[in-house]
């Protein structure tokens, strides 16, 4: 078995416990599970902000502009260096596999974060991207989820909100048109949450449509 | 049933088209692109493929036990993956080993330029007016020759400082003379970097482009082309004087990704020119049997002999490291070293511990800096080592081979270890005395034991001078 970002070969350590036991199949190499770096508490509540014990800036600022928007957003790993990088192969260069490095720990994270029974929501790429890259990050995410989406939304073509700054993003037109109205409370799950604009951009028209509660939940913050 | 073993097992290239139609898209000229990466529209593309110019040309090869990447080479089962492709709405297989340079789908075929613009004929490219010396001018008139005739391969063994670059030009100017394109690989993208001003100096009016990582130029589309090995991995059948540059480099030899690309990048009647200080093995073994004709060049151009390394050993270097120190011999060579006028290069085994040194240098007071594969600042640090604006440069194998500082001493820390081979030694003794105003230069190998890499380099190094003497 090979390393999946690495492809260096995983070599597991010897103990009783691996002797006995049949062997599990590991995606990853220690070296690269530690560089990952998930999120354990203390982080934001609101938002997973990691190494804040109270409300972080942003979400108190959300508060005051959107209150009731977003009720929280669920983050698996920190958005270090060594996973922009990883970011840029998997979404930008388009290696898919790459999501199945993530998996084990988004599953965990998934079953403790308490979404079970909301409507997963994919979050779109417009039509124009969606060729260009070939696979949309939400649906890969979701498939690992082992869930079912609801591509309730359509989205106009413009400038990947990654080349844009804080500025830019915050004041930028919602680009998202909603198809479909659902009362049941749902979850988006996207890639990154960087802002927090874009799940904010989609929980906004739900909520306008009679959706009764909107949460997040990400690979990265 | 035995082509498709035979297929699998060697290189074939039977699948680019062998018409080619002459054109006057030099953008595409020799090569196999990913439709996005073409630089028309969709309506010239159609227009191009009409006219045969383009060809499309699957891009996976299929086996009954593998699949192999017809842009790297690469055939190992777990560098192909599966994706639910969006515009097809299949599971599709793409190649992870080239996905850098932009994802190659089984779905989608690759676009192949015709090889035959008419690129310009020069007149005089050369305006290099220094002289070669007897040895030099031997070799390069081989390598003229062998242009001239357009037809075969050529190894150029020549130790480190024996002046490569400069036997090159009379061959270069024979085939650009002629019309021919020309490209010179190499593994690492400093050196491309340290080539391009020194060709360009010397070829004022020819229109040389660098293709490396991020390169600024990127069309690739000049009949003279400096290029990482890497950047051939986008061309097939294109040039007809091909020179490898370092063809043992670590890099080179241990990815077979760039064997394959740098064969496919030759026309199939094309002049190959291999140029090494230290050839691996299996190129010994050519020469040896006469399959590959080998010049031989053991003199520098200045005609002093090679800086032989002497063995030190050091039993506490391990300990020292360990605590981000080195042992005080050591520290004393140093200052001795350093009340010389010479610069100081001191290699390091690894990344970190190449800036664990510096950082511990810096504390006792010397001008020093560290250069690796990660940083970005590294062509500058390099560019003011060499301008003598500071005094250490401590380095991982990243510069052994290439950079020329014309009046350094050479220090190897921990030189048992495995990244120092033969071939590495060899190359770094060869950074000292590179200078003709100072044509000697120490250098020692630090290590807690004698390794066979070690002693087999020093002896490959007096072998070179033995026969530089009978010259």
């Amino acid at each position: 078995m090979r390393c999946i970002i690495c492809q260096q070969e995983v070599i597991r350590d010897v103990t009783w416990q691996t002797f006995l036991k049949p062997p599990e199949r590991k995606k990853i190499c220690n070296h690269c599970s530690h560089l990952l770096e998930p999120i354990y508490s203390p982080c934001c509540p609101s938002c997973h902000r990691p190494d804040q014990e109270l409300t972080c800036k942003d979400c108190l600022q959300w508060f005051e502009s959107h209150p009731g928007l977003l009720d929280r957003n669920v983050s698996v790993f920190k958005y270090n260096e060594f996973n922009k990088e990883l970011v840029a192969r998997w979404k930008y260069r388009g290696d898919y596999v790459l999501v199945e490095a993530f998996k084990e720990e988004i599953q965990k994270k998934w079953l403790s974060a308490g979404y079970q029974g909301r409507k997963v929501v994919q979050v779109p790429l417009s039509v124009q991207r969606l060729m260009e890259r070939g696979f949309n990050q939400s649906d890969a995410i979701i498939k690992v989820l082992e869930e079912e989406p609801l591509a309730i939304f359509d989205r106009t073509h413009g400038e990947k909100q990654s080349k844009r700054g804080k500025k830019d993003r915050m004041h930028a037109l919602n680009p998202f048109t909603l198809q479909l109205s659902i009362s049941e409370p749902v979850v988006i799950i996207d890639d990154i949450y960087t802002t927090g604009r874009t799940v904010r951009h989609m929980a906004d028209l739900l909520k306008k449509q009679g959706c009764s509660s909107v949460s997040s939940f990400t690979i990265f913050r | 049933m035995i082509k498709i073993f035979k297929n699998y097992l060697h290189n074939d290239f039977s699948w680019v088209p062998q018409q080619n139609p002459p054109h006057n898209h030099p953008a595409i000229a020799g090569k196999l692109l990913l439709p996005q990466e073409i630089p028309f529209s969709n309506q010239q593309i159609e227009q191009l493929l009409q006219q045969s110019i383009l060809t499309k040309i699957e891009s996976m090869e299929s086996f009954a036990w593998g699949h192999r990447c017809r842009r790297c080479g690469n055939t190992k089962t777990y560098l192909f993956a599966k994706m639910p492709h969006a515009s097809c709405q299949k599971e599709c297989l793409y190649c992870r080993a080239c996905i850098q340079m932009g994802r190659v789908m089984a779905c989608e075929p690759f676009l192949y330029g015709s090889s035959s613009v008419q690129w310009p004929a020069y007149e005089s490219p050369c305006s290099w007016s220094g002289d070669l010396t007897v040895h030099q001018q031997k070799a390069a008139d081989e390598l003229t020759g062998l242009v001239k005739t357009g037809h075969g391969e050529k190894l150029i063994w020549a130790v480190c400082g024996a002046g490569k670059t400069e036997i090159l030009f009379p061959a270069i100017t024979a085939a650009l003379h002629k019309g021919k394109r020309v490209c010179l690989a190499t593994p690492r993208t400093d050196v491309v970097r340290e080539l391009l001003p020194r060709f360009q100096k010397s070829f004022p009016d020819v229109n040389i482009q660098a293709l490396y990582g991020d390169s600024p130029e990127k069309d690739g589309n000049a009949s003279f082309i400096i290029a990482t090995t890497h950047q051939l991995l986008r061309f097939a059948r294109a040039f007809d004087v091909m020179i490898i540059d370092e063809v043992d480099a670590f890099l080179f030899h241990n990815d077979p990704s760039l064997h394959y690309a740098s064969e496919r990048a030759a026309k199939p009647v094309s002049a190959i020119i291999y140029l090494t200080a230290t050839p691996r093995k299996k190129q010994k073994k050519r020469v040896r049997s006469k399959d590959l004709p080998a010049v031989f060049i053991p003199k520098r151009f200045h005609g002093h002999p090679l800086p032989v390394p002497k063995l030190k050993l050091a039993p506490t270097l391990h300990r020292c490291l360990k605590n981000n120190q080195l042992p005080p011999k050591l520290l004393h060579h140093i200052s001795t070293q350093q009340s010389t006028p010479r610069q100081l290069l001191l290699f390091l085994p690894s990344i970190k511990r190449a800036e664990e040194i510096a950082a511990s240098l810096k504390k006792l007071n010397y001008e020093v800096q560290a250069v690796h594969a990660e940083d970005s600042q590294r062509a500058e640090k390099i560019a003011a080592f060499r301008n003598k604006e500071y005094r250490v440069l401590v380095t991982t194998t990243i510069l052994e081979r290439g950079v020329t500082f014309p009046s350094v001493d050479v220090f190897v820390i921990d030189a048992g270890h495995v990244v120092f081979d033969e071939a590495a030694l060899v190359q770094i003794a060869g950074r000292a005395g590179r200078s003709p105003d100072d044509p000697t230069g120490e250098v020692v190998f630090y290590h807690i034991g004698k390794t066979d890499e070690m002693l087999d380099a020093i002896s490959s190094i007096q072998y070179m001078n033995r026969l530089g003497r009978k010259l």
